[in-house]
């Protein structure tokens, strides 16, 4: 086994093929080996070339920034659900929360779409406000039975579509009944009208971007 | 797909569209189409969030789906459209280029929709004009539908009950991007005949492809012959060339080894085509303002070697900035002669040896250049074998294009560090801005509205101009990385088209 080192190393860099074939004389100083990978910012030999300025430049860019800008406030832009507060404030149940995962906040055309993307709410009305309550009453316990019920709830919707969806795939050529949407959900039923409350908090942290457009 | 172009649409799905669809798009782009419940477990997220991203990423054809024969539905994202929100701003400028503001803003809707039935996107541009010019808005744009439209009827299923169904109801429309790229390449094309010629050879050409539009294939090599009668009276309101002048012109342009136009009979005054295939020709030498030398050894209607002109001068523009004019001189040789060896290189170039040297290694390390071995005996004994120095266009169109995607990514990721990093400096320059334009509503007295901006002070005015010039260059960089993008892409595409 050691005699299979023999023989390698003894003149300088022995290779495979003929190095004069390729350029490299006798005698002549090759580049140092190398060590280390290269640097991660290696220095530029020249300066490159400046940007192309002009009209159409200037235009571009600005077309795209505001392109990034108006993309940020469509409803294609799927924010996660807004962060739990650590306390629980009065002023929450007065605020309109931005439509949680529950909602989709356009209307995209169903018939382009496959069915099982479409998100089931429930249905607000005057004669099921009780499924509400509960979750206006849980407000005030602790965080963690919150946590609890809330996990429970997404089940609970989780496996109504998941049947709804089984039912459908049964019933095929039926009409069906199309749950509808309701996107007024989120409106709480209360006396004062929730775009004149302003709890001052909008300059804080936790605001977002444009805190000088209205919250609706 | 590479881990560049993976990398890249990450970062625009985020910056367009939030973190969740990003993730959703992420997990379909990395291991393939895949139904809803795989891509719920994925992605960790939540089902609902999972849909309300599928929805939104079908709304703008960035994915699409299809129903299995067992009943499933399988989503799949396209990587190559995704690529393209970066070249949105382009499209816009084009339309506005092509058809003013109503055609940059009806360009604009349905990029930032995805697709919209026309009733829609024409009441937005409407609304759009008439909120910036008084008394201009019109509702009916017939212009722009034709060129970009693509329709999709669709059967109606039910009358869903509401109130007004419009009367295009289910009827939607989308950018036609494939169709900008011809223009695109249409474009380069006048820009190579205006700077290898001048600028009424390239009207001359322009009229011709602007005839030929509508009745030449997207695909197809040649436009129609058009006869030199034709384009005479085609020829833009402000050109006063006479007809003799016109067919001196048309002659040149035949003449030339460009070939980028044809004659091909010669009834109605001599009819011509133009080589559409030579419209890969292009000055892309974005980074030169002296016009590019493009070298052609035979007549361009023949597809594959038109592009080649185009990836080339491309190539060779790289060489040139990053290693100098003598590097790029050997890089031209060997494109011109295909394989070399290393005297020859250093004869015909007219280098010294060490310096010949030294650069074709500098390039073989960098990919741009390669050996061949060619033995001469059986045994490729390495004392019997050449080795020639050559340019494989082909990987290294590959290897520069991957190289753009990566730009690219770098550009925009450097780009949201900076906004992280004065994210304070600018949330409260935004506050300042509110207040600002709140007290000169309620009209305000100028010590007032001094003080106001005061709350910002010297050094943190710099820091926001610093922050706005970095930012305007990296975003004008990321468009510019696209052009080149764009022509790689070309050539690579068409290159794998041929049989």
């Amino acid at each position: 086994l050691s005699m299979a080192g023999r023989g390698r190393g003894r003149g300088r860099g022995q290779m495979t093929f003929n190095v004069e074939a390729v350029g490299i004389g006798k005698g002549d100083a090759l580049p140092p080996p190398t060590l280390q990978p290269s640097p991660l910012f290696p220095a530029l030999e020249r300066r490159a070339v400046p940007l192309p300025g002009g009209e159409e430049g200037e235009y571009m860019l600005a077309l795209k920034q505001e392109l990034r800008r108006a993309m940020r406030g469509l409803p294609y832009f799927v924010k996660p659900g807004a962060p739990r507060r650590d306390i629980e404030r009065y002023s929450d149940k007065y605020q309109l929360s931005s439509p949680t995962d529950n909602a989709i906040d356009w209307n995209p055309d169903w018939r382009r779409l496959p069915r099982e993307l479409k998100i089931r709410v429930r249905r607000l009305k005057k004669g099921r406000t009780t499924p509400l309550v509960p979750k206006q009453r849980v407000a005030l316990d602790k965080e963690e039975t919150i946590k609890k019920l809330e996990s429970l709830e997404k089940k609970e919707e989780e496996v109504t579509s998941e049947e709804e969806e089984e039912k459908e795939e049964e019933e095929e050529g039926k009409e069906e009944e199309e749950e509808e949407y309701d996107e007024e959900e989120h409106e709480e039923e209360t006396d004062y009208v929730l775009s004149y409350f302003d709890n001052g908090e909008s300059f804080g942290p936790d605001s977002d971007d444009n805190g000088d457009e209205a919250v609706y | 797909m590479t881990q560049a172009e993976l990398r890249l649409c990450s970062l625009l799905l985020q910056e367009h569209f939030g973190e969740i669809v990003e993730k959703v798009g992420n997990s379909l782009l990395r291991t393939g189409p895949r139904p809803l419940r795989l891509l719920v477990g994925d992605t960790g997220l939540l089902p609902d969030q999972v849909k309300k991203a599928l929805c939104v990423l079908i709304q703008h054809s960035l994915v699409r789906y299809e129903v299995q024969p067992r009943g499933s539905v399988e989503y799949e994202a396209r990587s190559e459209r995704i690529l393209r929100i970066l070249r949105y701003p382009r499209y816009i400028y084009t339309a506005k280029t092509l058809y003013g503001d109503p055609g940059e803003l009806l360009v604009e809707e349905l990029l930032l929709h995805g697709h919209l039935p026309m009733s829609c996107a024409v009441a937005r541009v409407a609304d759009r004009l008439t909120e910036t010019m008084e008394g201009k808005g019109k509702r009916r744009h017939s212009c722009d539908e034709e060129e970009e439209g693509e329709s999709k009827a669709k059967r109606q299923k039910k009358e869903g009950g509401s109130s007004e169904t419009p009367p295009d109801d289910g009827i939607y429309w989308q950018v036609n991007l494939e169709r900008f790229h011809q223009h695109f390449r249409a474009q380069a094309l006048v820009s190579a005949v205006a700077s290898r010629m001048d600028q009424t050879s390239s009207e001359v050409v322009r009229t011709m492809l602007r005839m030929s539009e509508v009745t030449t294939a997207s695909g197809a090599s040649h436009t129609q012959p058009l006869s030199s009668n034709e384009i005479f009276r085609s020829l833009p309101a402000g050109y006063n060339i006479g007809k003799q002048v016109l067919d001196q012109y048309l002659a040149l342009l035949a003449d030339d080894p460009l070939e980028f136009v044809g004659k091909s009979g010669d009834s109605g005054g001599g009819t011509y085509t133009v080589s559409i295939l030579c419209e890969e020709l292009g000055v892309l030498n974005q980074k030169h303002s002296q016009p590019l030398e493009l070298s052609f050894t035979s007549a361009p209607t023949d597809l594959h070697k038109a592009l080649v002109s185009l990836a080339t001068a491309t190539l060779e523009s790289i060489v040139e900035e990053s290693f100098g004019s003598r590097c790029a001189r050997i890089f031209r040789l060997l494109l011109r002669k295909k394989h070399l060896e290393q005297k020859q290189v250093e004869d015909f170039a007219m280098i010294p040896a060490k310096e010949a040297k030294d650069m074709l290694y500098r390039m073989l390390s960098e990919n741009l250049v390669s050996l061949q071995e060619i033995p001469k005996t059986p045994d490729h004994a390495p004392s019997r074998t050449f080795y020639l120095y050559t340019v494989n266009v082909m990987a290294a169109a590959r290897m520069l294009l991957h190289r753009c995607y990566k730009s690219v990514a770098n550009l925009m990721e450097r780009r949201q560090h900076e906004m992280r990093e004065n994210k304070r400096l600018l949330e409260k320059s935004q506050r300042v801005e509110a207040i600002l334009a709140s007290m000169q509503a309620t009209g305000a007295e100028a010590a007032q509205l001094h003080e106001v901006e005061e709350m910002i002070t010297g050094p943190e005015r710099q820091q926001l101009e610093n922050l706005k010039r970095n930012v305007n260059k990296i975003d004008a960089s990321e468009n510019q990385v696209d052009e080149t993008i764009f022509v790689l892409e070309s050539f690579i595409e068409s290159t794998m088209k041929r049989p």
